[in-house]
């Protein structure tokens, strides 16, 4: 039997702690103890982004990142990214911009947008690419998810400005 | 930018179009952007097994031994199943529409035919027990000589790939192969100015999905199983599993919804009747989920082909005689590969009006993976085969391509060489739109004509 250790950490702003199995991947962990599915396990070998969540703010691969590493760390997922029933401008953007088709790599895409546009507010087109590239999208609809994180991008700033 | 052209057919139409140009929110991608979308693997269940295959290494072997005696003691270890627990273990997917004869096995029992077959399944309470327990079983094998290319395979004593066919080919009923016949393609070639021969091949290509197949199978307090699954064929797979499993349909409630891409690569049986049987010797919840090293090594690509086409053709550009032979690489195992081979025998007239047409299309068992259904297989191949083909001859007699694929299209009311007339047809549309979006001028001739009436 796999040794249990405890962890804690916030989950979308929630306090969450629970005994996991020593060496469980933070996808696992997420899908399996916390309940939240929203990260996708694709390939497990950290190639297809869909497993894409921010720890402490930062892009990681859920799928290759050690649950005990997250200890007392903040995690944030596609699942919480809608506050109060209304969604994320992210999220409005893919949803408006049919920027989803499968949709199994929609979460990981939107978490990949998310770290790039909280640090990079006015990304060029460029900086979208190269921010999504490790994120598959096997439907090929590459040309509506950029456009989509462009506009958030150009919402973001409106509002700002 | 996207023009829409609603003046084409207007006088056939009796619809407004009104939906054409209109945005429209898919019903599913709400829960696509929020993660709310349930896909098969988004759920847990108590006590639930993980299933692990053992798999032929070999491309082409006999079976002298199975020992799983190690894995069952492995820690964790829950069960593990050979061929000797499959009700009914031998299956093809077509024979529900009477596309015989059944030629694979669910689990291996004396015979591997490539590098991949399931032969012992291991279950286990997690993963990584399953994984070590899986490395412990012991398969002895006496390794055969085995054939990876068609012309090989159809060869003169060849390696026999599959008892169940007796040949290294599939057997229809008009034997070795579909057969299309039109016209006096002899007497068209004899009228051609030009003669064209070529042969064109292609490799197999993976779906490759970004969400893995699998399904978790779940024994239910009434006797019955209920299977989550992503399939892309829900009941060929419930029809299926109801054979293999000797299990009445009503037994079995499938559970399909979103799935995470499939471009065909998950219309096979492979996961759901060995999962419910699982589910049903153990009693306990069954996740089968293949990896992603499975997903792209074992799940059925689109199939190898290779396709002579003859074409005899006018110095004014008309194609008089079509002469083609058009082999699918099935692999080891049927699967939806005599479909696909016979859809292409229909098809290598391509969109064009041909007089005289001969075509033979062989599906050829070889020991590479079972080959299956992709996006239009049995027409994908052919399309890109008779289309650069169509722009060889273009160039046989100094002719745009464009052009000449006007004079040869085909317009409602023409007969195809496999006695269906032509109906709908939009091809002279779709290339005068297209010679403007792409600034390819052609005469003004080809420009007024039309695929439903006389100009």
């Amino acid at each position: 039997m796999a040794k249990k250790v405890p962890i804690q950490l916030m989950l979308n702003g929630e306090d969450r702690a629970e005994f996991v199995d020593s060496g469980a991947t933070l996808l696992t962990v997420l899908r399996e103890r916390f309940d939240d599915t929203s990260p996708k396990g694709g390939c497990h070998q950290g190639t297809c982004g869909a497993c894409s969540v921010l720890v402490d703010g930062e892009l990681r691969l859920s799928c290759l990142t050690l649950a005990e590493a997250c200890e007392g760390q903040s995690i944030e997922t596609t699942a919480g990214l809608a506050k109060e029933g209304v969604l994320h401008p992210l999220q409005r953007v893919f949803l408006d911009g049919f920027a989803a088709q499968c949709g199994f790599c929609t979460p990981g895409m939107i978490m990949a947008a998310k770290a790039l546009l909280d640090h990079t507010p006015n990304p060029s087109r460029e900086d979208v690419v190269e921010a999504l590239s490790g994120n598959i999208c096997r439907c090929t609809g590459y040309e509506p998810i950029i456009n989509a994180v462009l506009a958030a991008a150009r919402a973001n700033s409106h509002n700002a400005a | 930018m996207m023009r829409l052209a609603k003046e084409y057919f207007a006088d056939q139409r009796d619809d407004d179009l009104k939906q054409l140009g209109v945005g429209l929110q898919r019903s599913d991608v709400p829960g696509h952007v929020t993660g709310k979308t349930t896909y098969f693997a988004d759920r847990n269940f108590p006590r639930m097994l993980h299933l692990k295959m053992v798999r032929s290494p070999h491309h082409h072997a006999r079976i002298r031994s199975i020992d799983t005696s190690e894995a069952e003691k492995h820690p964790g270890v829950a069960r593990v199943l050979t061929h000797k627990d499959v009700p009914h273990n031998v299956y093809t997917i077509l024979i529900l529409i009477q596309v015989g004869p059944e030629d694979e096995q669910v689990l291996a029992a004396d015979k591997v035919r490539w590098k991949g077959e399931a032969v012992v399944a291991v279950l286990a309470d997690s993963e990584r027990a399953a994984n070590e327990a899986a490395a412990k079983v012991k398969v002895d094998y006496e390794v055969l000589p085995a054939v990876f290319d068609m012309d090989e395979a159809l060869a003169p004593g060849a390696p026999l790939v599959n008892e169940y066919h007796g040949n290294n080919y599939y057997t229809y009923d008009s034997g070795s192969h579909r057969k299309v016949r039109f016209g006096d393609v002899e007497q068209g070639f004899a009228q051609a100015d030009f003669v064209l021969e070529e042969t064109y091949r292609s490799s197999p290509i993976e779906q490759a999905p970004t969400e893995t197949t699998g399904c978790i199978a779940v024994p239910e307090g009434n006797d019955r199983f209920t299977c989550y699954t992503n399939t892309q064929a829900m009941f060929f797979t419930l029809d299926n599993t109801s054979i293999i499993l000797q299990m009445p349909g009503h037994k079995l409630h499938f559970v399909g919804g979103t799935v995470g891409g499939g471009f065909g690569g998950k219309v096979d049986v492979t996961v759901e009747p060995i999962a419910i049987l699982a589910a049903k010797l153990t009693g306990r919840p069954v996740s089968f989920i293949y990896t992603r090293e499975e997903e792209m090594q074992i799940s059925s690509p689109r199939a190898a082909e290779k396709i002579v086409i003859k074409d005899g053709v006018m110095k004014d550009g008309r194609i008089v005689a079509r002469y083609v032979k058009g082999y699918t690489d099935a692999g080891a195992y049927s699967r939806h590969s005599p479909y696909g081979a016979q859809k292409g025998a229909a098809h290598y007239p391509g969109p064009y009006t041909i007089p005289n047409v001969w075509a033979d299309t062989y599906c050829v068992y070889t020991n590479r993976t079972p080959s299956s259904a992709m996006r239009g297989f049995g027409v994908t191949i052919a399309d890109f085969a008779l289309e650069v083909q169509m722009d060889k001859l273009a160039r046989l007699i100094s002719m745009d391509p464009l052009e000449f694929r006007f004079i040869n299209a085909y317009r409602d009311g023409d007969m195809k060489a496999h006695r269906q007339p032509t109906e709908g047809a939009a091809l002279i549309e779709c290339m005068q739109e297209a010679s403007k979006a792409a600034n390819w001028p052609v005469a003004e001739k080809f420009l007024k004509m039309s695929s439903y009436k006389e100009t």
